[in-house]
């Protein structure tokens, strides 16, 4: 999820296998769109169009919430991090699984018992409406369309490069495809459709991450120890390859780095606006908690698998075809599918890596679709109808203006996503962990736990948390300065850290706690009376 | 929910009549709310702050013990990888464990809290 797509070079796969991969592809967006229009035929009223009825199980749930979970940087991006830097690349997968116990323990079954259909609900349900759901809806916006534009980039340069798309306009043209395809999902299929998309999605990844797992442990006999073996020995690295520091040891400021990532993964989940909105699919805190579980063991069983691809990778592959199919290493599971089929010019590794690529495919669509619903619901529920229409709209308007968010913001991330194909998106999905974890996460658990929590404590924490937290980000090497910057011709940055999460984290929660200690208006007292029984016993929960 | 979010009107949700403020104040000082409270925080609470604890000494252990995490245990497999995967095994473990326990300790006293409250007393 947060390493680094960057532009390839060379496009992967002789051209005699592009048929195979489009058809792939294809069957794969005709049967994502039978289900957004069975699913939209459903859906009629709000609670349908933002929770999908809340009729979906535990299980079915677990699975939409790895589906959305798990992205293409995710599949491709930690198992391409492995196989070019060895140890340090899984430090990812770990903090990614950790990270779900904050929801798990803390935050999924309070949020499914007292809000309805956003994270603004949860934030503003004892403050005053229109301060905090304004900035609930400000901080959703920002942290999806950050997550949703790397998704995008990353779409662009992946699915050109395995197509074999070099041209701009072409790369342009993807990215409009994926735009338009994730507004018809939504739209058309709203929660439902989505979340259905999700879960075939899930499925998918899940059994093309095993079935190359499984072809690369047969390779080493099942010895985990042989394939790392033979994964230092062909990185060229030695010992050191299995070893930390690779990656993030080389100074004391790489090493900070590392540190703020690692907060940032952890704390960032439980405020991801896209994960938040799943909770309010199921009928109750303990589907809500059953899910949690499941998708704690999914996606832990897939994060373990990235230790085969990666290393797998590692060691069957040519480290310099690697780098030279994409610098970043995004491209490694794709060719790793095409040696274990038979290498570059058999059928067998035509067919797997047009396999793999198309589940490549279906992971970024999906993922895009999550993000843009939980986006166009905030517009519409928590700024659309609660700030503008002061919570007098019918639930007909409110749809409507939801699904005109979801054409509005899909036009946004297709225009974002075609300017920033050429960028690294690293530092934007980094961020977007970083600000959901210094904006949401601090509101959502003092609203939750802190009886003397106050409206301007909220604000304060919040924007406090945003603005540092983008600011930082603004003034770091992954905007300017660097070789590997977004403007690589300017030089404005002064923050040392790629990932402001160790200073705007701990300076979110502060300034929640100093909001309300200075705050003049008491917190209302009877407000969060009914918020602490409603979020722990489910009572007159929707 | 307040005034301002009030549901509109024919919603698809069905929900139960609301309980007034009044109730939920009520409930919120009985003892068995207190309980219900105590068992919810006194288990995740210090459960949290352990394993963050625990997953920040890793990240503190690759960045700053290169040497011990280096050390190999058995064949190619070294500490830092059996740490990794150690926070794996402690993730699914607490996850079961909060589970277990909130099958046990918490689910019943919310059912009799909920009931109570719907069937406004």
């Amino acid at each position: 999820m947060t390493t680094p797509l960057a532009v390839g070079t060379l496009a992967v796969g002789a051209s005699e296998h592009r048929p195979l991969i489009i058809s792939l592809f294809g069957a794969f967006v005709v049967a994502t769109l039978f289900i957004t229009v069975w699913a939209g035929r459903q859906t009629r009223g709000a609670a349908d169009f933002y929770a999908g009825g809340r009729q979906f199980t535990g299980f079915q749930n677990g699975l939409a919430i790895s589906g959305d979970y798990m992205s293409a940087a995710s599949f491709l991006g930690i198992a391409g991090a492995i196989a070019l830097f060895g140890y340090d690349g899984f430090l990812y997968s770990i903090g990614f699984l950790v990270a779900w116990l904050v929801a798990l323990l803390l935050v999924a079954e309070p949020l499914r018992n007292s809000g309805r259909y956003t994270m603004g609900d949860v934030l503003a349900y004892r403050m005053r409406q229109r301060p905090v759901r304004t900035a609930a809806g400000v901080s959703t916006i920002v942290v999806s369309i950050f997550y949703l534009l790397a998704q995008m980039a990353g779409a662009g340069v992946l699915v050109s490069l395995l197509l074999g798309i070099t041209s701009d306009g072409g790369k342009v043209g993807i990215v409009a495809l994926v735009g338009v395809l994730m507004i018809v999902y939504v739209t058309i299929g709203g929660m439902k459709g989505t979340t259905w998309v999700q879960m075939v999605k899930a499925v998918l990844l899940i059994a093309g991450a095993l079935l190359l797992t499984l072809l690369v442990m047969w390779k080493f006999n099942f010895n985990v120890s042989e394939l790392l073996g033979k994964a230092a020995e062909n990185s060229g690295k030695g010992t050191s390859f299995l070893e930390p520091g690779l990656k993030y040891g080389k100074t004391a400021e790489t090493k900070l780095d590392f540190v703020s990532l690692g907060l940032a993964l952890v704390l960032g989940t439980a405020g991801l606006p896209h994960i938040l909105i799943r909770f309010y699919t199921v009928p109750t805190a303990k589907a809500a908690r059953k899910s949690v579980n499941w998708a704690i063991g999914i996606i832990g069983a897939f994060y373990l698998m990235t230790i085969a691809l990666g290393f797998g990778a590692a060691a069957l592959l040519d480290r310099a075809d690697i780098i030279a199919s994409n610098p970043a290493g995004n491209t490694a599971a794709p060719l790793l599918a095409q040696e274990l089929g038979g290498g570059p010019d058999s059928t067998g590794g035509a067919i797997l890596l047009a396999v793999i690529s198309a589940v490549a495919f279906a992971t970024i669509l999906a993922v895009v679709a999550g993000l843009t619903l939980a986006s166009s619901s905030s517009f519409a529920h928590d700024l659309y109808v609660n700030v503008i229409r002061r919570g007098k709209a019918s639930e007909t308007e409110e749809v409507r203006a939801a699904r005109w968010a979801t054409v509005v913001i899909g036009a946004v991330a297709i225009g974002l996503g075609a300017l920033a194909r050429d960028m690294n998106v690293a530092g934007l999905v980094a961020l977007a962990f970083a600000v959901a974890a210094s904006a949401n996460l601090p509101t959502i658990l003092y609203s939750l736990f802190w009886k003397r929590f106050t409206t301007t404590g909220a604000l304060w924490s919040i924007y406090g948390g945003l603005i540092s937290a983008v600011g930082l980000v603004l003034f770091s090497p992954v905007v300017s300065g660097k070789p590997t910057s977004m403007f690589k011709n300017v030089d404005f940055y002064w923050f040392p850290l790629e990932n402001p999460g160790l200073i705007s984290i701990p300076l979110a929660f502060l300034l929640g706690w100093l909001g309300t200690v200075l705050s003049k208006e008491p917190a209302d007292p009877q407000k969060y009376a009914e918020l602490e029984v409603r979020s722990l016993t489910g009572a007159g929960a929707h | 929910m307040t005034t301002e979010a009030a549901p509109p009107p024919g919603g698809a949700d069905t929900r139960p009549a609301s309980p007034g403020a009044e109730q939920f104040a009520a409930v919120q000082q009985s003892p068995e709310f207190g309980e219900l409270r105590k068992a919810h925080r006194s288990f995740a609470f210090p459960l949290t702050v352990a394993f963050i604890a625990w997953y920040l000494l890793y990240v503190l252990l690759s960045n700053y013990a290169g040497g011990f995490m280096g050390a190999k245990v058995f064949g190619n497999i070294n500490v830092a990888l059996v740490l990794g995967l150690g926070q794996f095994a402690t993730t699914f473990l607490i996850a079961w464990l909060y589970s277990r326990h909130a099958a046990r300790a918490l689910d019943p006293k919310a059912q009799a809290l909920k009931s109570r409250l719907e069937a406004g007393e």
